[in-house]
């Protein structure tokens, strides 16, 4: 029987001609990952083992961004704890505030995660690689910590589901709207303990960075994770970042799915995920009158270049309304400086948005932009959950960075074109 | 091996930003985590919590990120074993992981309803309701997973292995 893309990469790694959905297997890990929230835990757990040096100091990560730079006390106890930790097992790719960025966009920009490789991460939101095709999941702090001295997880094969992507999306639509679309149409839990496979020709007029944040959201689906066939684009991001040696892996033509869906990109509109979860999604058209207090672009979701480009190429000669905050975080201090030297901050600035450092802060609502009760924020992070940016009674529309923006510019739900745009 | 409690019962994608908001993720202790649980939700959770109860829910129980003091909270403050239709996959790793007992069943997570007297049998994967009389067949643990469960999590049952 054939195999899925992700059931190759797993087969491949725990050392087996093949799997089948259901399967109990123990793959080799090539990356480990673990952050300032999770990191502390997992080191913890570690100090149970009897075993206590890490399998590979090259292939354990350490990223201090969810609560940096440091918001208080405990926070910093945290990522000391991480810090000393890196230094007693000579870790070599522990990045420390200023070189550091969010995890999922640091990553594969540092070359670290390459097309056929496997990744846990005590993050959600480590699917994201999948995007370069390779097999990434979101794991807790306790299965981190046993990657991170066995350099070996276990893991049930997934099923799959196998979204066709066809045509291209226009202007103002992007990946972030794709991936909307997809939520709202199967929910939260429409790919529970499954990979979203994605194929089509599509996929060619999706950008690298649109293809990170479709992946990074499959979790908001419930997959287990999200993958993408390695083309041109792949191959031309990973010999820019990466000197690591890529697989490719394809799905057999007699591949077994679960369900198949064809979204057809030409059709998809700018879409807005309303309170409070990612599935309640509307087009900007079908929204209504939605008035907001904050606007937040940025995350491992939408924190990219090609996300500020979309945010500044709106707000550029526009003012952010009056009343209304709007923060903007790049996701890594390259994408940062890249912006600062295309004039994207100055944009920002001039409009009256605020730009912070690299952090997990407000998507989170752990610092740099919690909402107060009865308020409202149009976010291009990736959960509207009940209380996620800040008090129980504030409300999240998650949306792509271009309507964002021009929800800061009129301060209520808005897309580009009603701006002229 | 047994669990028997009062049931505190929640709906569908209860997700780790209520069983733990994110503002109290700067604490890695269970104790204290515990003093937080599902305070989002329901603000009295945790006063009514007895040591042995049960939590029950619908599909999808413990969506969204993959804080293993999710499950960490649920054990400390006391809650015996979840029973959901549903886990998301990383929580269902976790709680196994860290110990926490959980078990999918469809009928029990519809009919059972809170503050009824319920016991879960691991090994069997039975569930009684006492209030109603009832009785459900959940998924029994593989033995691997029943081994970490007893083992109180991943590391002892690394260690012993």
């Amino acid at each position: 029987m054939g195999m899925t893309m992700t059931q190759k990469i797993l087969a491949a790694h725990a050392g087996l001609e093949s799997v089948v959905a259901g399967q109990l297997i123990e793959a080799d890990l090539d990356l480990v990952l673990a952050n300032d929230i999770t990191g502390p835990v997992a080191i913890k757990e570690v100090g149970k083992l009897n075993k206590k040096t890490v399998f590979d100091k090259n292939k354990v990560v350490l990223v201090p961004d969810h609560f940096t730079p440091n918001k208080d006390i405990k926070s910093a106890e945290n990522c000391k704890c991480l810090r000393d930790y890196a230094k007693t097992q000579e870790l070599t790719n522990y990045f420390e505030v200023g070189t550091m960025g969010i995890e999922h966009a640091l990553l594969p920009e540092k070359g670290l995660i390459v097309a056929g490789e496997t990744c846990i991460g005590a993050d959600s939101h480590t699917c994201t690689y999948g995007a370069l095709g390779a097999f990434s999941t979101g794991v807790g702090s306790t299965d981190m910590g046993a990657g991170m001295i066995t350099g070996k997880a276990w893991f049930k094969v997934p099923s799959a589901i196998k979204f066709i992507l066809t045509g291209k999306p226009k202007k103002w639509v992007s990946g972030k709207d794709v991936i909307l679309h997809i939520i709202g149409k199967i929910g939260v839990d429409g790919a529970l303990y499954k990979s979203m496979e994605f194929t089509g020709d599509g996929i060619a007029n999706l950008s690298m960075d649109d293809r990170f944040t479709i992946a990074n959201m499959a979790i908001e689906a419930g997959a287990k994770n999200g993958i993408f066939p390695v083309d041109e684009v792949t191959i031309a991001y990973m010999k820019e970042h990466s000197q690591k040696d890529y697989t490719i892996y394809e799905a057999d033509e007699d591949a077994q799915y679960d369900a198949e869906y064809t979204i057809d990109l030409d059709n998809l509109e700018p879409t807005v995920a309303f309170p409070h979860l990612p599935e309640n999604t509307k087009t900007v058209k079908e929204a209504g009158e939605v008035k907001i207090d904050q606007v937040v672009i940025g995350s491992c979701t939408n924190g990219r270049i090609s996300d500020l480009r979309a945010a500044a190429a709106v707000l550029k000669g526009r003012k952010v309304a009056e009343g209304i905050r709007a923060i903007i975080f790049p996701a890594t201090q390259t994408v940062y400086l890249q912006a600062i030297e295309e004039g994207l901050i100055s944009i920002f600035i001039q409009a009256g948005a605020v730009v912070s450092t690299p952090t997990c802060g407000p998507c989170l609502g752990g610092h740099m932009g919690v909402l107060a009760a009865g308020e409202r924020a149009v976010s291009t992070t990736n959960r509207n959950f009940v209380g996620r940016m800040g008090h129980i009674d504030s409300e999240v529309y998650l949306a792509s960075p271009a309507v964002a923006a021009a929800s800061a510019v009129t301060g209520k739900i808005s897309e580009p074109t009603q701006l002229g745009l | 091996m047994k669990a028997r409690g009062t049931v505190h019962k929640y709906g569908d994608n209860v997700d780790t930003d209520v069983i733990i908001p994110a503002r109290y993720l700067n604490s890695t202790d269970p104790k204290e985590l515990a003093k937080k649980c599902m305070e989002d939700i329901d603000k009295d959770f945790v006063n009514r919590v007895k040591h042995g109860d049960i939590m029950v829910a619908n599909k999808n129980f413990g969506c969204g990120s993959s804080r293993e003091h999710a499950p960490i909270a649920i054990k400390a403050s006391g809650i015996a074993c979840v029973i959901a239709e549903t886990f998301a996959r990383i929580f269902y790793r976790n709680a196994i992981n860290i110990g926490l007992p959980i078990i999918e069943c469809s009928e029990a997570a519809k009919e059972i309803e809170a503050g009824d007297d319920v016991e879960i049998d691991f090994d069997s994967g039975m569930i009684y309701d006492h209030t109603k009389n009832t009785s459900y067949k959940g998924q029994a643990f593989p033995e691997f997973m029943q081994k970490i469960i007893q083992a109180e999590g991943l590391m002892n049952y690394i260690n012993r292995k």
